[in-house]
């Protein structure tokens, strides 16, 4: 056997647990995954089938702990798993799952497969089975901080230009704050439009807010390609930024597996709970907004609906705090059919954005967006993630679709009552 | 080998079929799991029990694509439920043998529509698994082991119900026996463990704020 995939098999085991037990010995192969998963629907694939992309652990779990697994292995007459098993399943879980977990939903059996695809996908990072791309972020974001290589010059950069056209100080590194904000690096470069409009929003609610020059950058590299320890590290510097800084509260941006990362999975890959709170920024701006802290003028007047991004809504239960938000400040906000907890993904999530070799399937995959989005006939798509605003962005342009696609924290700044006293 | 199938066969499937069972759900549901260091935004509990019994329904929009194996799978396993708790013999069976007390059985023609049910429900979901491609990659030797297995047992009750032959009680029970055996080594197992894995996933849902 060789050593990777000794590395692979050894990570595989390690991740069966009561709960994978249960999930495998509960599945009885009906197939209904397949229809609740965008790369099935929209390739009609069944390599795509949800619970198909677990083989690689439930013959781990059958050979090593089933009676009849360990009896065909003891009598030489179950292949052994192959390096070449880990091999053909790399293309499955990385490129063609977005980790959206709406087979999860939908399961009878009530097994929760994008948990196992993760477990999958740890096992296929320790066997160095993983798409080169995101190999290269995730190093980078261990060596440099950010998986797109954004330092802190870049941001004090932005940071300068946005100061300047706001004329509003945004503060960095200052100890004692209420909330400390984090960022992607996609918002940085693609859409500093978020940061200005936090600090528009943070100005008239009076919240005490900063950066951290040590630790901005939310994303995890680590939890996209299935590296937990890797995952931890990144984890940690969110951390010791927080307590640096000795801060309440830390805000998760707009970016879902940011979110994911940060406020359910951070507490668990450190070994430890936090000294602090997690919130999403949908979550402080509805809280804002409540409690009359944030006021508002005029609404949107354009037919609109919301995308709701998978791990911020399915997989992070933020899901009536946008709508509260939009209601707030559009007038023609409409809902997809199928939408909330059981909305349909863009189709980059999960890593398959960044792994270019996975672009002209996420563009198939699409059209499962498209349809909804046809089908309402809308002038604008308000989302609240900054990966989703991208593959949406790619995906219309592909399809030639003319609609406009806006942050809902942006757009929310753009209806704050202006204080002309300041 | 009445007296083997009547006797010691049947306490012995009886035996691995208790003992099997409760193994594999005690190795479930007692061994440590990790703790989850997250602050929940809401409760695990509630959440568990709500997906415990919102699974027993499908998703609406999905209704139109996964209808075959939910009409075929309700069909199939509500008449093995009647067959099994309520065909006379069954119950005068486990009140002498087992438990001691019984009740009503289902009238004839009761057990007649469940049989149809369930012969018709098992045929689907198998002709299914044989012809559709996703449950065709799918499906395990296991998967179909069992189909036929239910399906011999469910055949030879039913006959043996309505012939009143011996040999034919004999066989119906020997088949049994064989189930009960093979059950816990099996994906037939799920009758038990999908409680255990809704309860699983409703919790982690739950303690998310996610109603699933």
């Amino acid at each position: 056997m060789s050593e990777r995939l000794e590395r692979g098999l050894s990570k595989l085991r390690s991740q069966i647990d009561p709960k994978v037990k249960s999930f495998f010995s509960s599945c009885v192969h009906c197939g209904i995954c397949a229809e609740s998963c965008l790369f099935f629907t929209e390739t009609r694939d069944p390599r795509y089938t949800p619970i198909y992309k677990t083989e690689p652990l439930r013959k781990v779990w059958q050979q090593e702990y089933t009676f009849w697994g360990k009896l065909a292995s003891k009598l030489g007459i179950a292949a052994p798993i192959a390096e070449q098993d880990l091999a053909d399943w790399e293309e499955l879980v990385y490129d063609g799952c977005s980790m959206c977990g709406r087979c999860s939903m939908v399961c009878p059996m009530g097994i929760d497969i994008a948990q196992i695809i993760f477990k999958v996908k740890t096992g296929l990072s320790a066997a160095g089975f993983s798409p080169p791309d995101l190999a290269e972020t995730t190093q980078r974001a261990v060596d440099i901080g950010s998986p797109m290589g954004v330092k802190l010059p870049a941001l004090q950069a932005q940071i300068g230009h946005i100061e300047e056209e706001i004329n509003l100080k945004i503060p960095v590194d200052v100890e004692g704050s209420e909330y400390m904000a984090l960022l992607s690096s996609m918002e940085i470069m693609y859409f500093p439009e978020y940061i200005s409009a936090l600090a528009k929003i943070f100005h008239q609610a009076g919240v005490s807010w900063t950066l951290c020059s040590d630790a901005f950058e939310a994303t995890n590299s680590g939890l996209q390609i299935g590296n937990t320890e890797v995952a931890g590290v990144l984890v940690e510097r969110i951390v010791a930024g927080a307590e640096k800084l000795k801060v309440k509260n830390v805000i998760s941006p707009e970016c879902g597996h940011a979110y994911t990362a940060i406020r359910w999975e951070g507490p668990n890959f450190i070994g430890r709970p936090y000294s602090f709170k997690v919130v999403h920024i949908l979550e402080l701006l509805d809280e804002l907004l409540q409690s009359g802290r944030l006021k508002t003028t005029g609404k949107e007047s354009s037919r609109l609906t919301f995308h709701d991004p998978c791990s911020i809504v399915r997989r992070g239960g933020v899901e009536t705090q946008p709508r509260h938000i939009l209601n707030a400040i559009a007038e023609n906000a409409v809902e997809m059919t199928e939408h909330g907890a059981m909305n349909w993904c863009c189709g980059g999530g999960g890593g398959v954005s960044g792994n270019e070799r996975a672009e002209p399937l996420k563009l198939k995959v699409f059209n499962r967006k498209k349809s909804q989005l046809e089908e309402l006939d809308v002038e604008t798509i308000v989302t609240s993630c900054s990966n989703c605003r991208l593959v949406i962005e790619d995906g219309l342009e592909a399809n030639d679709m003319e609609i406009n696609i806006v942050g809902l924290t942006e757009m929310l700044a753009d209806h704050l009552v202006v204080d002309n006293s300041q | 080998m009445a007296t083997f199938i009547d006797g010691f066969l049947w306490y012995f499937a009886l035996a691995v079929f208790v003992i099997g069972v409760s193994g594999n759900l005690v190795t479930i549901i007692l061994a440590s799991r990790k703790v989850d260091l997250s602050v929940p935004r809401d409760s695990a509990f509630s959440g568990a029990l709500r997906t415990l019994f919102s699974r027993f329904l499908p998703d609406q929009h999905m209704l139109s694509r996964i209808g075959i194996q939910v009409v075929a799978g309700y069909m199939f396993h509500l008449g093995l439920f009647i067959l099994l708790f309520f065909a006379a013999p069954h119950v005068a069976f486990l009140e002498e043998n087992i438990l001691g007390f019984g009740w009503t059985a289902a009238p004839h023609w009761l057990f007649i529509v469940a049989s149809q049910f369930a012969f018709l429900g098992i045929i689907m979901l198998w002709l299914y698994r044989m012809t559709n491609s996703v449950s065709r990659l799918i499906s395990k030797l296991d998967d179909h082991v069992a189909t036929i297995l239910t399906f011999l047992v469910m055949l030879s009750g039913c006959l043996a119900l309505l012939e009143s032959f011996e040999t034919l009680r004999l066989l119906h029970r020997f088949l049994v026996e064989l189930l009960l055996i093979y059950f816990p080594f099996s994906r037939l197992m799920h009758a038990f463990t999908f409680v255990p894995s809704r309860l699983f996933t409703g919790a982690w849902f739950g303690r998310r704020g996610v109603d699933s």
